[in-house]
């Protein structure tokens, strides 16, 4: 029954999609400014029908209707309800319908709250982005449908990744959706802009809002992921340079250059295909990252199956885009006369968005590197975290420093007359560095050069709050938590402490200023695992804390697998982090222990980077 | 100069397209399928008790070998241990194992409980010999004849249809 409806709504939507477009076309024939009322209605309508058509298949995983393939192979009767409704995207299919929500409520959305634009550049958006939806939905339809059925009707399903049951997981997709397929909006705009010829700064706030909620949300859900893998991989770190992450980041930058570019573009109407390139490029970054993980060329627990004619279809979708993009640009380049002031804001602004091009071609480069090797010399190669480290975060250092001067910078011609205060900053910056390395400990030039750079940012940001107006809170706000996040970031690094060594039940080992004990071993029983807890004592025989962690092994049994959680005590100043994992035929224990400073303080440094996201987009909302 | 510009650029996204899309053939990253039919070169393996080193000629003598990644700590090599010692009476073939990751105290008392079917045992302490070989989990297992070329890869542990597998091909000429 599930499967009937939900395959009706999907024909019905693809009907929709056209429908629109065909209205679309008719509208732009008739010269006024005036959009049809249906179409309006046949957007709200496609809307709500794929939400229903979403809600159908979250209603097949929760009464567990395994009739359909999706939810036979990924859920089980016994699952919690909470995971049986995050494995409805925990899933490529199901994932799929989640892009087609995105596309077509941004859609409708951007239609009806810009309508003090021009109707030609609105219907062109619209027409581009239904033939978004459209390419996703026969996608769907033919390849990936998450309602297609199976008989004889199983009688239990496969289970879900249990690495993937888990809450951070479970909001992480729908958020990192909104973020790129969000930017699905602006890369229509783009295109329509460009048809319609609609250009400058009334293009620049059409799509700031977009770029704005994308941006935040992006933000969070990396955020989310990487918090995830802090706990669930069990290795004490919060970013690995994985492809896999990557491809999340490189939208990321995009965004963030482009939120950029269009101050300029808004205020003093320059860059205007510098910006219309980012917009191509960040929606086609997140296409190519789709591509990338759902293919199969890149293996992670986004690859949900290896089907290589996803990859394909996937693929042509992506080459149209990028080929399309290509023409229009092309086609409606018109070199323009962007005279900047070398010392200016403009300038600063676009140093920035040469900072952001630096670090995506750094990643990509990083990330398309192994394919390339691997296709053109079968050269199998993996490019680690010491390539990024070492060319990423020397630039970081001079990136914060422009962050810091170019907000106090000003329009068209700049005159710098708080030097002096600068140069203040600078002093204080590097005392508290010193202070940091006289009551701690010393460590690496880099380190040094990353900590000062960051306080500078930080304290300047902190002058900003003080005699700025409101209207550049929103902008303090996520400066500052960058700084800070950078800070906290160079000090984690430095200041970490790892242990690792082997224990049995009862055991006690000295290990430097530490004393461990495994105290017991207690087996529990839940309802879709088994688990082993450790009850582990670690005394600091320094300070004489002492503390109780309870580190897990997890057997799951639909599917069977073997997982190791980390147990975390958090606290305002360091994460007490450690694993225990089974040694075959021995009685011991391998257990990892960490001790990383600040550990929360990195994650709410992001939170508040996206909330200066949020900010800027409730004020941008208003001003509008 | 433009149109220089506009074919550089289309150029370079046809490259990056074809590059992906020959990726996507290629199947998954870590399939090591391609030995099957290949030759190998230039075995260097260190001998588990003296530090004296196995080569290709050693290999040659036999008419098959099976070459086994094992190790103390992995459960699936108890299960096919069984096998392996069935595999251990036949005369055509010798089994070349490698300890791949192991102590040498573990690894003994493995051998000492279940027994020892190994013609020869070398190791891998580190588990970079092993990767020339397009190993990345154990057990695996590689059948060779007496020109080294590969003729059967076993990913996983030797079952019973691998072992009628194996008898068949060595018992066939």
């Amino acid at each position: 029954m599930l499967s009937n409806t939900g395959n009706f709504l999907l024909i019905i939507n693809i009907f929709l999609s056209s429908l629109i477009i065909f209205k679309s076309l008719n509208c732009l024939k008739i010269n006024d400014n005036l959009i049809f009322k249906n179409i309006y209605q046949i957007s709200l309508l496609q809307s709500t029908l794929v939400l229903i058509c979403f809600f159908t298949l979250v209603a097949a995983f929760i009464v567990s209707d395994f009739s359909l393939i999706t939810v036979y192979q990924n859920s089980h009767s016994l699952k919690p309800v909470f995971y049986k409704i995050s494995g409805t995207w925990g899933n490529h299919e199901g994932s799929l319908l989640l892009w087609v929500i995105i596309l077509t409520i941004f859609s409708f959305l951007f239609l009806i709250y810009n309508n003090n634009h021009p109707k030609n550049y609105r219907l062109y958006t619209l027409i581009i982005q239904n033939i978004l939806i459209l390419g996703f939905l026969i996608f769907i339809i033919f390849n990936s449908n998450p309602f297609s059925s199976i008989s004889p009707l199983p009688k239990e399903g496969l289970g879900l990744n249990p690495i993937l049951q888990d809450p951070a997981l479970a909001i992480h997709p729908p958020l990192l959706y909104v973020g790129f397929v969000g930017s699905s909006i602006y890369f229509s705009a783009a295109i329509a802009s460009m048809i319609a010829n609609y250009s400058g700064k009334f293009f620049a706030r059409s799509i700031k809002s977009w770029v704005l909620i994308s941006w935040t949300f992006q933000t969070l859900g990396i955020l989310v992921g990487s918090i995830w893998a802090y706990y669930e991989l069990g290795w004490g770190g919060f970013w690995f340079w994985d492809p896999v992450e990557n491809a999340s980041l490189l939208p990321w930058f995009a965004m963030t250059a482009l939120l950029h570019s269009l101050l300029v573009l808004e205020k003093r109407d320059t860059l205007y295909f510098w910006s219309i390139i980012l917009c191509l490029l960040t929606f086609t970054l997140s296409v190519m990252g789709t591509f990338l993980v759902r293919s199969g060329i890149l293996n992670s627990v986004h690859t949900f199956a290896n089907d290589p004619s996803r990859g394909i279809y996937i693929l042509i979708f992506l080459s149209l885009m990028i080929f399309a993009s290509i023409y229009f640009l092309f086609t409606k380049y018109k070199p323009t006369n962007d005279l900047i002031n070398s010392n200016s804001k403009e300038t600063f602004i676009l140093i920035n968005n040469w900072f952001m091009m630096f670090y995506l071609v750094t990643v990509l480069l990083g990330t398309l590197y192994p394919i390339f090797t691997d296709a053109i010399s079968n050269n199998k190669i993996s490019v680690g975290p010491p390539f990024y480290n070492s060319v990423i975060i020397p630039v970081v250092i001079a990136f914060l420093f422009f962050m810091a001067i170019g907000p106090q910078t000003k329009w068209i011609k700049n005159k710098f007359l708080n030097f002096k205060s600068l140069i203040a900053i600078l002093g204080g910056a590097i005392t508290i560095n010193l202070a940091i390395i006289h009551f701690f400990k010393s460590y690496s030039l880099i380190s040094n050069l990353i900590i000062i750079s960051s306080l500078f940012l930080i304290s300047s940001s902190f002058f900003d709050i003080l005699k700025k107006k409101k209207s550049s809170f929103p902008r303090i706000i996520s400066h500052l938590s960058f700084g800070f996040l950078i800070l906290f970031i160079g000090l984690n690094h430095n200041f970490s402490v790892e242990k690792d060594f082997n224990l049995k039940l009862g055991e006690t080992k000295k290990i430097d200023d530490y004393e461990f004990a495994l105290l017991d071993l207690k087996l529990n029983q839940e309802t879709n695992y088994k688990a082993v807890v450790g009850e582990l004592k670690v005394s600091n025989l320094a300070t004489k804390e002492k503390r109780i962690l309870n580190p897990e092994i997890r057997i799951y049994d639909n599917p069977q697998t073997l997982t190791y959680e980390a147990s975390i005590q958090t606290n305002f100043f360091r994460d007490y982090y450690l694993t225990m994992s089974n040694i075959d035929r021995s009685e011991y224990y391998n257990i990892k222990f960490q001790q990383k400073p600040l550990m929360i303080w990195i994650w709410i440094s992001v939170i508040f980077l996206s909330l200066g996201g949020f900010l800027s987009l409730f004020r941008n909302a208003k001003n509008n | 100069m433009q149109k220089i510009i506009k074919f550089t650029v289309v150029l370079f996204f046809i490259l990056i397209l074809l590059v992906f899309y020959n990726s996507l053939n290629r199947g998954t990253n870590y399939s090591t399928d391609y030995l099957v039919g290949n030759k190998l070169t230039s075995i260097s393996l260190k001998n588990f008790e003296n530090n004296k080193t196995l080569t290709n000629n050693d290999l040659k003598k036999n008419s098959y070998t099976l070459i086994n990644f094992w190790a103390s700590w992995c459960a699936p090599c108890r299960i096919e241990h069984v096998n392996l010692m069935k595999l251990s009476k036949e005369e055509n073939l010798k089994i070349l194992g490698v300890n791949f990751k192991d102590k040498t105290i573990n690894a003994s008392k493995f051998l000492d409980d279940l027994g020892n079917p190994y013609d020869y045992l070398t190791k891998d302490t580190d588990g970079k010999q092993s990767i020339s070989f397009g190993i990345y989990g154990i057990p695996e297992s590689i059948l060779i004849n007496d020109e080294l070329i590969v003729l059967k890869k076993f990913i996983g542990p030797i079952n019973d249809q691998d072992l009628n597998v194996i008898k068949e091909i060595i018992n066939s000429s």
